[in-house]
Protein backbone atom coordinates (compact mmCIF):
# COMPACT_ATOMS: atom_id res chain seq x y z
CA UNK A 1 0.00 0.00 0.00
CA UNK A 2 2.65 2.63 0.94
CA UNK A 3 4.47 1.72 -2.27
CA UNK A 4 1.34 2.47 -4.28
CA UNK A 5 0.98 5.83 -2.56
CA UNK A 6 4.62 6.67 -3.29
CA UNK A 7 4.12 5.73 -6.96
CA UNK A 8 1.03 7.94 -7.16
CA UNK A 9 2.87 10.87 -5.61
CA UNK A 10 5.77 10.29 -7.98
CA UNK A 11 3.39 10.25 -10.94
CA UNK A 12 1.84 13.56 -9.81
CA UNK A 13 5.35 14.99 -9.37
CA UNK A 14 6.33 13.89 -12.88
CA UNK A 15 3.25 15.46 -14.38
CA UNK A 16 3.85 18.75 -12.57
CA UNK A 17 7.52 18.83 -13.61
CA UNK A 18 6.58 17.95 -17.21
CA UNK A 19 3.99 20.73 -17.29
CA UNK A 20 6.51 23.27 -15.98
CA UNK A 21 9.08 22.12 -18.56
CA UNK A 22 6.46 22.49 -21.28
CA UNK A 23 5.56 25.97 -20.08
CA UNK A 24 9.25 26.88 -20.22
CA UNK A 25 9.56 25.46 -23.72
CA UNK A 26 6.48 27.41 -24.80
CA UNK A 27 7.92 30.66 -23.40
CA UNK A 28 11.25 30.08 -25.17
CA UNK A 29 9.46 29.21 -28.39
CA UNK A 30 7.34 32.38 -28.16
CA UNK A 31 10.51 34.47 -27.69
CA UNK A 32 12.08 32.68 -30.68
CA UNK A 33 9.06 33.44 -32.86
CA UNK A 34 9.30 37.14 -31.96
CA UNK A 35 13.04 37.14 -32.65
CA UNK A 36 12.58 35.49 -36.03
CA UNK A 37 9.77 37.77 -37.14
CA UNK A 38 11.95 40.01 -39.30
CA UNK A 39 11.36 37.82 -42.37
CA UNK A 40 7.60 38.14 -41.90
CA UNK A 41 7.79 41.91 -42.16
CA UNK A 42 10.44 42.03 -44.88
CA UNK A 43 8.42 39.59 -46.98
CA UNK A 44 4.94 40.66 -45.98
CA UNK A 45 3.41 38.61 -48.80
CA UNK A 46 4.02 35.53 -46.61
CA UNK A 47 1.83 37.06 -43.88
CA UNK A 48 -0.83 38.17 -46.37
CA UNK A 49 -1.10 34.61 -47.69
CA UNK A 50 -1.68 33.33 -44.17
CA UNK A 51 -4.17 36.14 -43.40
CA UNK A 52 -6.23 34.70 -46.23
CA UNK A 53 -6.17 31.22 -44.66
CA UNK A 54 -6.72 32.18 -41.02
CA UNK A 55 -8.67 35.42 -41.47
CA UNK A 56 -10.61 35.47 -44.71
CA UNK A 57 -11.62 31.81 -44.50
CA UNK A 58 -12.89 32.40 -40.93
CA UNK A 59 -15.17 35.22 -42.10
CA UNK A 60 -18.27 33.13 -42.74
CA UNK A 61 -18.40 31.54 -39.29
CA UNK A 62 -17.59 34.87 -37.60
CA UNK A 63 -20.16 36.91 -39.56
CA UNK A 64 -22.99 34.39 -39.26
CA UNK A 65 -22.33 33.84 -35.54
CA UNK A 66 -22.15 37.61 -34.96
CA UNK A 67 -25.49 38.10 -36.67
CA UNK A 68 -27.23 35.42 -34.61
CA UNK A 69 -25.68 36.51 -31.30
CA UNK A 70 -26.84 40.09 -32.01
CA UNK A 71 -30.34 38.86 -32.86
CA UNK A 72 -30.59 36.85 -29.64
CA UNK A 73 -29.25 39.77 -27.61
CA UNK A 74 -31.85 42.07 -29.17
CA UNK A 75 -34.64 39.63 -28.45
CA UNK A 76 -33.63 38.90 -24.86
CA UNK A 77 -32.81 42.55 -24.17
CA UNK A 78 -36.16 43.73 -25.49
CA UNK A 79 -37.99 41.04 -23.48
CA UNK A 80 -36.48 42.27 -20.21
CA UNK A 81 -36.31 46.01 -20.87
CA UNK A 82 -39.88 46.37 -22.05
CA UNK A 83 -41.06 45.24 -18.58
CA UNK A 84 -39.60 48.50 -17.26
CA UNK A 85 -40.65 50.55 -20.27
CA UNK A 86 -37.05 51.08 -21.33
CA UNK A 87 -37.11 49.19 -24.60
CA UNK A 88 -35.45 52.17 -26.31
CA UNK A 89 -32.26 51.25 -24.36
CA UNK A 90 -32.01 47.94 -26.21
CA UNK A 91 -29.56 49.50 -28.68
CA UNK A 92 -27.25 50.38 -25.80
CA UNK A 93 -27.49 46.89 -24.36
CA UNK A 94 -26.71 45.21 -27.66
CA UNK A 95 -23.81 47.51 -28.55
CA UNK A 96 -22.14 47.51 -25.12
CA UNK A 97 -22.43 43.74 -24.69
CA UNK A 98 -20.89 43.22 -28.09
CA UNK A 99 -18.03 45.71 -28.18
CA UNK A 100 -16.95 45.16 -24.57
CA UNK A 101 -17.37 41.41 -24.16
CA UNK A 102 -19.13 39.20 -26.64
CA UNK A 103 -17.42 40.51 -29.75
CA UNK A 104 -13.82 39.91 -28.63
CA UNK A 105 -14.55 36.76 -26.60
CA UNK A 106 -16.90 34.97 -28.98
CA UNK A 107 -14.83 35.87 -32.03
CA UNK A 108 -11.69 34.59 -30.28
CA UNK A 109 -13.38 31.32 -29.26
CA UNK A 110 -14.59 30.78 -32.82
CA UNK A 111 -11.21 31.80 -34.20
CA UNK A 112 -9.48 29.26 -31.92
CA UNK A 113 -11.71 26.44 -33.13
CA UNK A 114 -11.64 27.40 -36.81
CA UNK A 115 -8.18 28.85 -37.45
CA UNK A 116 -6.17 27.87 -34.33
CA UNK A 117 -6.89 24.18 -34.79
CA UNK A 118 -6.07 24.45 -38.53
CA UNK A 119 -2.71 26.13 -37.78
CA UNK A 120 -1.80 23.41 -35.25
CA UNK A 121 -2.81 20.58 -37.56
CA UNK A 122 -0.95 22.07 -40.52
CA UNK A 123 2.32 22.69 -38.64
CA UNK A 124 2.01 19.32 -36.84
CA UNK A 125 1.53 17.47 -40.12
CA UNK A 126 4.40 19.35 -41.75
CA UNK A 127 6.54 18.12 -38.87
CA UNK A 128 5.24 14.54 -39.08
CA UNK A 129 5.91 14.37 -42.83
CA UNK A 130 9.43 15.78 -42.37
CA UNK A 131 8.62 18.97 -44.32
CA UNK A 132 10.02 21.11 -41.49
CA UNK A 133 13.21 19.03 -41.35
CA UNK A 134 13.51 19.26 -45.14
CA UNK A 135 13.18 23.03 -44.90
CA UNK A 136 15.84 23.25 -42.19
CA UNK A 137 18.14 21.07 -44.30
CA UNK A 138 17.65 23.55 -47.14
CA UNK A 139 19.03 26.23 -44.79
CA UNK A 140 15.61 27.85 -44.42
CA UNK A 141 14.55 28.38 -40.81
CA UNK A 142 11.08 26.83 -40.31
CA UNK A 143 10.32 29.15 -37.40
CA UNK A 144 10.96 32.22 -39.55
CA UNK A 145 9.38 30.82 -42.73
CA UNK A 146 6.42 28.79 -41.44
CA UNK A 147 5.65 29.75 -37.84
CA UNK A 148 6.19 33.54 -37.67
CA UNK A 149 3.99 34.43 -40.70
CA UNK A 150 1.14 32.34 -39.27
CA UNK A 151 1.56 33.94 -35.86
CA UNK A 152 1.42 37.50 -37.21
CA UNK A 153 -1.44 36.65 -39.56
CA UNK A 154 -3.45 35.49 -36.52
CA UNK A 155 -2.51 38.56 -34.47
CA UNK A 156 -3.57 40.90 -37.30
CA UNK A 157 -6.75 39.01 -38.20
CA UNK A 158 -8.16 38.63 -34.68
CA UNK A 159 -9.10 42.28 -33.92
CA UNK A 160 -10.53 42.70 -37.42
CA UNK A 161 -12.66 39.59 -37.04
CA UNK A 162 -13.83 40.71 -33.59
CA UNK A 163 -14.78 44.12 -35.01
CA UNK A 164 -16.76 42.48 -37.82
CA UNK A 165 -18.44 40.19 -35.29
CA UNK A 166 -19.60 43.24 -33.32
CA UNK A 167 -20.76 45.08 -36.43
CA UNK A 168 -22.83 42.13 -37.59
CA UNK A 169 -24.10 41.67 -34.02
CA UNK A 170 -25.34 45.27 -33.85
CA UNK A 171 -26.98 44.77 -37.23
CA UNK A 172 -28.63 41.55 -35.96
CA UNK A 173 -29.95 43.42 -32.91
CA UNK A 174 -31.27 46.19 -35.16
CA UNK A 175 -32.93 43.66 -37.43
CA UNK A 176 -34.84 41.96 -34.61
CA UNK A 177 -35.75 44.93 -32.42
CA UNK A 178 -36.35 47.68 -35.00
CA UNK A 179 -37.43 45.83 -38.13
CA UNK A 180 -39.29 42.87 -36.63
CA UNK A 181 -40.50 44.09 -33.21
CA UNK A 182 -40.89 47.75 -34.12
CA UNK A 183 -38.75 49.58 -31.53
CA UNK A 184 -38.24 53.19 -32.58
CA UNK A 185 -35.27 53.40 -34.91
CA UNK A 186 -34.19 56.85 -33.77
CA UNK A 187 -34.09 55.90 -30.10
CA UNK A 188 -32.30 52.63 -30.91
CA UNK A 189 -29.40 54.41 -32.60
CA UNK A 190 -29.30 57.56 -30.44
CA UNK A 191 -29.24 55.64 -27.16
CA UNK A 192 -26.41 53.55 -28.59
CA UNK A 193 -24.55 56.66 -29.75
CA UNK A 194 -24.87 58.30 -26.33
CA UNK A 195 -23.83 55.27 -24.32
CA UNK A 196 -20.93 53.86 -26.31
CA UNK A 197 -17.67 55.68 -25.70
CA UNK A 198 -14.97 55.29 -28.33
CA UNK A 199 -11.99 55.18 -25.97
CA UNK A 200 -13.61 53.41 -23.04
CA UNK A 201 -15.66 50.79 -24.87
CA UNK A 202 -14.45 50.32 -28.42
CA UNK A 203 -10.70 50.74 -27.91
CA UNK A 204 -10.78 48.50 -24.83
CA UNK A 205 -12.62 45.87 -26.87
CA UNK A 206 -9.98 46.07 -29.59
CA UNK A 207 -7.18 45.81 -27.00
CA UNK A 208 -8.85 42.68 -25.62
CA UNK A 209 -9.06 41.06 -29.04
CA UNK A 210 -5.37 41.87 -29.67
CA UNK A 211 -4.46 40.01 -26.48
CA UNK A 212 -6.69 37.10 -27.49
CA UNK A 213 -5.13 37.04 -30.95
CA UNK A 214 -1.62 36.76 -29.49
CA UNK A 215 -2.71 34.08 -27.01
CA UNK A 216 -4.63 31.91 -29.49
CA UNK A 217 -2.04 31.97 -32.27
CA UNK A 218 0.89 31.55 -29.88
CA UNK A 219 -0.81 28.46 -28.42
CA UNK A 220 -1.69 27.15 -31.90
CA UNK A 221 1.79 27.47 -33.39
CA UNK A 222 3.49 26.08 -30.29
CA UNK A 223 1.19 23.06 -30.10
CA UNK A 224 1.79 22.35 -33.79
CA UNK A 225 5.55 22.69 -33.54
CA UNK A 226 5.74 20.67 -30.32
CA UNK A 227 3.38 17.90 -31.49
CA UNK A 228 4.79 14.36 -31.53
CA UNK A 229 5.20 13.45 -35.22
CA UNK A 230 2.44 10.84 -35.27
CA UNK A 231 -1.28 10.80 -36.10
CA UNK A 232 -2.23 10.67 -32.40
CA UNK A 233 0.33 13.36 -31.62
CA UNK A 234 -1.18 15.79 -34.13
CA UNK A 235 -4.78 15.05 -33.12
CA UNK A 236 -3.89 15.49 -29.44
CA UNK A 237 -2.14 18.79 -30.18
CA UNK A 238 -5.16 20.06 -32.14
CA UNK A 239 -7.49 19.27 -29.24
CA UNK A 240 -5.10 20.93 -26.79
CA UNK A 241 -5.04 24.07 -28.93
CA UNK A 242 -8.82 24.46 -28.74
CA UNK A 243 -9.06 23.63 -25.02
CA UNK A 244 -6.07 25.70 -23.90
CA UNK A 245 -7.08 28.63 -26.09
CA UNK A 246 -10.62 28.65 -24.70
CA UNK A 247 -9.32 28.65 -21.13
CA UNK A 248 -6.72 31.30 -21.93
CA UNK A 249 -9.32 33.54 -23.60
CA UNK A 250 -11.76 33.32 -20.68
CA UNK A 251 -9.03 33.74 -18.06
CA UNK A 252 -7.46 36.68 -19.88
CA UNK A 253 -10.89 38.22 -20.38
CA UNK A 254 -11.47 38.34 -16.64
CA UNK A 255 -8.04 39.84 -15.97
CA UNK A 256 -8.38 42.45 -18.73
CA UNK A 257 -11.95 43.33 -17.77
CA UNK A 258 -10.94 43.86 -14.16
CA UNK A 259 -8.26 46.30 -15.31
CA UNK A 260 -10.40 48.08 -17.90
CA UNK A 261 -13.89 48.30 -16.43
CA UNK A 262 -13.92 48.90 -12.71
CA UNK A 263 -17.25 50.70 -12.46
CA UNK A 264 -15.63 54.14 -11.87
CA UNK A 265 -17.16 55.68 -14.96
CA UNK B 1 44.34 12.91 -54.35
CA UNK B 2 42.11 15.79 -53.17
CA UNK B 3 41.01 16.06 -49.53
CA UNK B 4 37.87 14.06 -48.72
CA UNK B 5 34.60 16.00 -48.64
CA UNK B 6 33.52 14.31 -45.43
CA UNK B 7 35.67 13.06 -42.61
CA UNK B 8 34.11 11.32 -39.62
CA UNK B 9 36.36 10.66 -36.67
CA UNK B 10 35.57 8.66 -33.49
CA UNK B 11 31.94 9.72 -33.77
CA UNK B 12 29.64 8.72 -30.90
CA UNK B 13 26.02 9.56 -30.24
CA UNK B 14 23.35 8.37 -27.82
CA UNK B 15 19.66 9.10 -27.29
CA UNK B 16 19.37 9.75 -23.54
CA UNK B 17 21.44 6.85 -22.23
CA UNK B 18 20.91 4.51 -25.20
CA UNK B 19 24.06 4.45 -27.35
CA UNK B 20 23.34 4.63 -31.09
CA UNK B 21 26.81 5.20 -32.56
CA UNK B 22 30.10 4.27 -30.93
CA UNK B 23 33.39 5.40 -32.39
CA UNK B 24 32.55 5.56 -36.10
CA UNK B 25 35.32 6.51 -38.54
CA UNK B 26 34.73 7.18 -42.25
CA UNK B 27 36.11 9.22 -45.10
CA UNK B 28 34.06 10.10 -48.13
CA UNK B 29 35.86 11.43 -51.19
CA UNK B 30 34.36 13.92 -53.63
CA UNK B 31 32.45 12.68 -56.66
CA UNK B 32 31.62 9.24 -55.25
CA UNK B 33 28.42 7.43 -54.29
CA UNK B 34 28.77 5.88 -50.86
CA UNK B 35 26.23 3.51 -49.35
CA UNK B 36 25.63 3.11 -45.63
CA UNK B 37 23.87 -0.15 -44.90
CA UNK B 38 22.72 -1.85 -41.76
CA UNK B 39 19.66 -3.25 -40.06
CA UNK B 40 16.82 -1.10 -38.75
CA UNK B 41 17.92 0.88 -35.72
CA UNK B 42 21.61 0.53 -36.51
CA UNK B 43 22.09 4.31 -36.54
CA UNK B 44 22.17 4.99 -40.30
CA UNK B 45 19.69 7.84 -40.29
CA UNK B 46 21.27 9.22 -37.10
CA UNK B 47 24.55 9.38 -38.98
CA UNK B 48 22.92 11.48 -41.74
CA UNK B 49 21.42 13.80 -39.13
CA UNK B 50 24.86 14.22 -37.57
CA UNK B 51 26.39 15.06 -40.96
CA UNK B 52 23.61 17.59 -41.58
CA UNK B 53 24.16 19.15 -38.14
CA UNK B 54 20.59 18.44 -36.98
CA UNK B 55 21.97 16.78 -33.83
CA UNK B 56 25.29 17.04 -32.03
CA UNK B 57 27.62 14.13 -31.22
CA UNK B 58 28.66 13.30 -27.67
CA UNK B 59 32.19 12.54 -28.86
CA UNK B 60 34.21 12.79 -32.06
CA UNK B 61 33.31 14.98 -35.01
CA UNK B 62 32.01 15.21 -38.57
CA UNK B 63 33.96 17.46 -40.92
CA UNK B 64 32.26 18.65 -44.10
CA UNK B 65 34.57 20.52 -46.48
CA UNK B 66 37.07 20.93 -43.62
CA UNK B 67 34.54 22.42 -41.23
CA UNK B 68 33.59 20.65 -38.00
CA UNK B 69 29.80 20.61 -38.29
CA UNK B 70 28.77 20.62 -34.61
CA UNK B 71 31.05 23.55 -33.79
CA UNK B 72 29.54 25.83 -36.43
CA UNK B 73 27.32 28.74 -35.41
CA UNK B 74 23.73 28.56 -36.68
CA UNK B 75 24.48 31.01 -39.49
CA UNK B 76 27.60 29.12 -40.57
CA UNK B 77 25.74 25.80 -40.37
CA UNK B 78 23.04 27.21 -42.67
CA UNK B 79 25.79 28.38 -45.06
CA UNK B 80 27.16 24.82 -45.20
CA UNK B 81 23.63 23.42 -45.63
CA UNK B 82 23.13 25.55 -48.73
CA UNK B 83 25.73 23.30 -50.34
CA UNK B 84 23.98 20.14 -49.13
CA UNK B 85 20.86 18.40 -50.32
CA UNK B 86 18.83 15.81 -48.53
CA UNK B 87 16.30 13.41 -49.95
CA UNK B 88 13.93 12.22 -47.23
CA UNK B 89 12.44 8.75 -47.15
CA UNK B 90 9.08 9.76 -48.62
CA UNK B 91 10.23 12.92 -50.37
CA UNK B 92 8.95 15.43 -47.77
CA UNK B 93 7.59 17.67 -50.53
CA UNK B 94 5.77 20.81 -49.38
CA UNK B 95 2.18 19.73 -49.81
CA UNK B 96 0.83 23.27 -50.26
CA UNK B 97 3.17 24.01 -53.19
CA UNK B 98 3.08 22.67 -56.75
CA UNK B 99 5.91 20.55 -58.18
CA UNK B 100 7.33 23.69 -59.83
CA UNK B 101 7.20 25.74 -56.62
CA UNK B 102 8.74 22.89 -54.62
CA UNK B 103 11.78 22.82 -56.89
CA UNK B 104 11.90 26.63 -57.03
CA UNK B 105 11.63 26.94 -53.23
CA UNK B 106 15.32 26.93 -52.40
CA UNK B 107 16.27 29.09 -55.40
CA UNK B 108 13.72 31.73 -54.38
CA UNK B 109 14.79 31.60 -50.72
CA UNK B 110 18.53 31.89 -51.31
CA UNK B 111 18.98 33.85 -54.52
CA UNK B 112 17.66 37.02 -56.13
CA UNK B 113 17.36 35.52 -59.60
CA UNK B 114 14.61 36.87 -61.85
CA UNK B 115 11.51 34.72 -62.20
CA UNK B 116 12.26 33.97 -65.88
CA UNK B 117 15.63 32.47 -64.94
CA UNK B 118 14.11 30.53 -62.02
CA UNK B 119 11.60 29.09 -64.50
CA UNK B 120 14.37 27.87 -66.80
CA UNK B 121 16.40 26.41 -63.91
CA UNK B 122 13.41 24.58 -62.44
CA UNK B 123 12.44 23.11 -65.81
CA UNK B 124 16.05 21.96 -66.34
CA UNK B 125 16.12 20.24 -62.94
CA UNK B 126 12.74 18.62 -63.59
CA UNK B 127 13.93 17.54 -67.04
CA UNK B 128 16.93 15.83 -65.42
CA UNK B 129 14.57 13.63 -63.40
CA UNK B 130 12.17 13.16 -66.33
CA UNK B 131 9.28 15.14 -64.86
CA UNK B 132 9.33 18.42 -66.80
CA UNK B 133 5.80 17.68 -67.97
CA UNK B 134 4.55 17.34 -64.38
CA UNK B 135 5.59 20.81 -63.24
CA UNK B 136 2.01 21.94 -62.67
CA UNK B 137 0.90 18.97 -60.55
CA UNK B 138 0.44 19.09 -56.78
CA UNK B 139 2.33 16.57 -54.57
CA UNK B 140 -0.93 14.74 -53.78
CA UNK B 141 -1.26 13.91 -57.48
CA UNK B 142 2.14 12.17 -57.69
CA UNK B 143 2.97 8.50 -57.23
CA UNK B 144 5.59 7.53 -54.61
CA UNK B 145 8.34 7.23 -57.23
CA UNK B 146 7.41 10.52 -58.89
CA UNK B 147 7.36 12.31 -55.52
CA UNK B 148 10.87 11.08 -54.83
CA UNK B 149 12.06 12.21 -58.25
CA UNK B 150 10.62 15.67 -57.62
CA UNK B 151 12.33 15.70 -54.22
CA UNK B 152 15.55 14.73 -55.99
CA UNK B 153 15.12 17.64 -58.43
CA UNK B 154 14.47 19.93 -55.47
CA UNK B 155 17.60 18.76 -53.66
CA UNK B 156 19.82 19.48 -56.69
CA UNK B 157 18.22 22.89 -57.31
CA UNK B 158 21.28 24.81 -56.12
CA UNK B 159 23.87 22.30 -57.44
CA UNK B 160 25.03 21.05 -54.02
CA UNK B 161 28.38 19.46 -53.30
CA UNK B 162 26.74 16.73 -51.22
CA UNK B 163 23.40 14.92 -51.31
CA UNK B 164 22.23 12.58 -48.60
CA UNK B 165 19.53 10.04 -49.41
CA UNK B 166 17.57 8.55 -46.53
CA UNK B 167 16.25 5.18 -47.70
CA UNK B 168 15.46 6.38 -51.24
CA UNK B 169 14.28 2.95 -52.45
CA UNK B 170 11.71 2.19 -49.74
CA UNK B 171 8.28 1.23 -51.03
CA UNK B 172 9.05 1.65 -54.73
CA UNK B 173 8.07 -0.67 -57.57
CA UNK B 174 11.01 -2.26 -59.47
CA UNK B 175 10.87 0.28 -62.33
CA UNK B 176 10.78 3.35 -60.07
CA UNK B 177 13.49 1.77 -57.91
CA UNK B 178 15.77 1.29 -60.87
CA UNK B 179 15.01 4.82 -62.16
CA UNK B 180 15.90 6.40 -58.79
CA UNK B 181 19.08 4.30 -58.56
CA UNK B 182 20.22 5.33 -62.03
CA UNK B 183 19.36 8.98 -61.36
CA UNK B 184 21.50 8.98 -58.21
CA UNK B 185 24.46 7.65 -60.15
CA UNK B 186 23.93 9.89 -63.19
CA UNK B 187 23.40 13.10 -61.24
CA UNK B 188 26.42 12.42 -59.03
CA UNK B 189 28.63 12.00 -62.09
CA UNK B 190 27.11 14.91 -64.02
CA UNK B 191 27.24 17.43 -61.15
CA UNK B 192 30.49 16.14 -59.64
CA UNK B 193 28.93 15.95 -56.20
CA UNK B 194 29.19 13.34 -53.44
CA UNK B 195 26.20 11.13 -52.63
CA UNK B 196 25.57 9.26 -49.40
CA UNK B 197 22.85 6.65 -49.70
CA UNK B 198 21.41 5.14 -46.56
CA UNK B 199 19.61 1.99 -47.63
CA UNK B 200 18.49 -1.57 -46.99
CA UNK B 201 18.36 -2.38 -50.67
CA UNK B 202 21.50 -4.41 -51.21
CA UNK B 203 21.14 -5.36 -54.89
CA UNK B 204 20.22 -1.89 -56.18
CA UNK B 205 22.89 -0.17 -54.09
CA UNK B 206 25.68 -2.54 -55.09
CA UNK B 207 24.80 -1.74 -58.71
CA UNK B 208 25.28 2.03 -58.37
CA UNK B 209 27.67 2.80 -55.49
CA UNK B 210 31.45 3.13 -55.29
CA UNK B 211 31.92 2.14 -51.67
CA UNK B 212 29.85 0.52 -48.92
CA UNK B 213 29.93 0.87 -45.13
CA UNK B 214 28.00 -1.60 -42.96
CA UNK B 215 26.80 -0.33 -39.60
CA UNK B 216 25.90 -2.73 -36.82
CA UNK B 217 25.57 -2.08 -33.08
CA UNK B 218 26.78 1.48 -33.56
CA UNK B 219 30.11 0.59 -35.16
CA UNK B 220 31.29 -0.07 -38.70
CA UNK B 221 31.06 -3.83 -39.02
CA UNK B 222 32.58 -3.96 -42.51
CA UNK B 223 33.37 -1.78 -45.49
CA UNK B 224 34.63 -2.15 -49.04
CA UNK B 225 33.87 -1.76 -52.72
CA UNK B 226 30.75 -3.50 -54.10
CA UNK B 227 32.96 -6.25 -55.53
CA UNK B 228 34.67 -6.83 -52.15
CA UNK B 229 31.29 -6.86 -50.42
CA UNK B 230 29.87 -9.45 -52.83
CA UNK B 231 32.86 -11.71 -52.31
CA UNK B 232 33.11 -11.16 -48.55
CA UNK B 233 32.99 -14.20 -46.28
CA UNK B 234 32.63 -12.10 -43.12
CA UNK B 235 29.57 -13.57 -41.36
CA UNK B 236 27.72 -10.26 -40.92
CA UNK B 237 28.25 -9.08 -44.50
CA UNK B 238 27.32 -12.50 -45.85
CA UNK B 239 24.11 -12.60 -43.81
CA UNK B 240 23.13 -9.06 -44.86
CA UNK B 241 23.97 -9.34 -48.55
CA UNK B 242 22.22 -12.70 -48.90
CA UNK B 243 19.34 -11.85 -46.59
CA UNK B 244 19.82 -14.88 -44.35
CA UNK B 245 17.35 -15.22 -41.50
CA UNK B 246 19.79 -16.07 -38.74
CA UNK B 247 23.45 -15.30 -38.18
CA UNK B 248 25.39 -12.62 -36.32
CA UNK B 249 22.10 -10.64 -36.39
CA UNK B 250 19.87 -13.08 -34.49
CA UNK B 251 16.32 -13.92 -35.52
CA UNK B 252 15.10 -13.75 -31.93
CA UNK B 253 14.96 -10.55 -29.92
CA UNK B 254 16.75 -11.17 -26.58
CA UNK B 255 14.28 -12.76 -24.14
CA UNK B 256 13.98 -15.03 -21.12
CA UNK B 257 14.48 -18.76 -21.75
CA UNK B 258 11.55 -20.02 -23.87
CA UNK B 259 10.54 -22.74 -21.40
CA UNK B 260 10.62 -20.29 -18.52
CA UNK B 261 8.44 -17.81 -20.42
CA UNK B 262 5.84 -20.49 -21.13
CA UNK B 263 6.06 -21.56 -17.47
CA UNK B 264 6.41 -25.15 -18.58
CA UNK B 265 8.25 -26.20 -15.43
CA UNK B 266 5.63 -24.67 -13.12
CA UNK B 267 2.72 -26.27 -14.91
CA UNK B 268 4.15 -29.73 -15.44
CA UNK B 269 6.28 -30.11 -12.35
Amino acid sequence: MPKRIITSIQAIGHRVIDSIWRLGRAARFFALVLLKSTTSFLRFSLVIREIYFVGVLSLIIILVSGLFVGMVLGLQGYETLQKYGSESAVGTLVALSLVRELGPVMAALLFASRAGSAITAEIGLMKATEQLSAMAMMAVDPVARVVAPRFWAGVISMPLLAALFSVLGVFGGYLVTVIFIGVDEGSFWSSMQNAVDFRYDIVNGVIKSCFFGVAVTAIAVFEGFDAPPTAEGVSGATTRTVVTSALAILGLDFVLTSFMFRGVD
Amino acid sequence: MSAPLIEIKDLAFSYNTRPILRSVNMTMPRGKVIAIMGGSGSGKTTLLRLIGGEIKPIAGYVKVADQVVHKLSRNDLFKVRRKMGMLFQFGALFTDLSVFDNVAFQIREHTNLPESMIRDLVLMKLHAVGLRGAYHLMPAELSGGMARRVALARSIALDPMLIMYDEPFTGLDPISLSVIGSLIRRLTDALGMTSIVVTHDVQESLRIVDYVYFLADGVIAAHGTPQEVKESVAPFVHQFVHGEEDGPVPFHYPAEAYQEDLRLETHFA
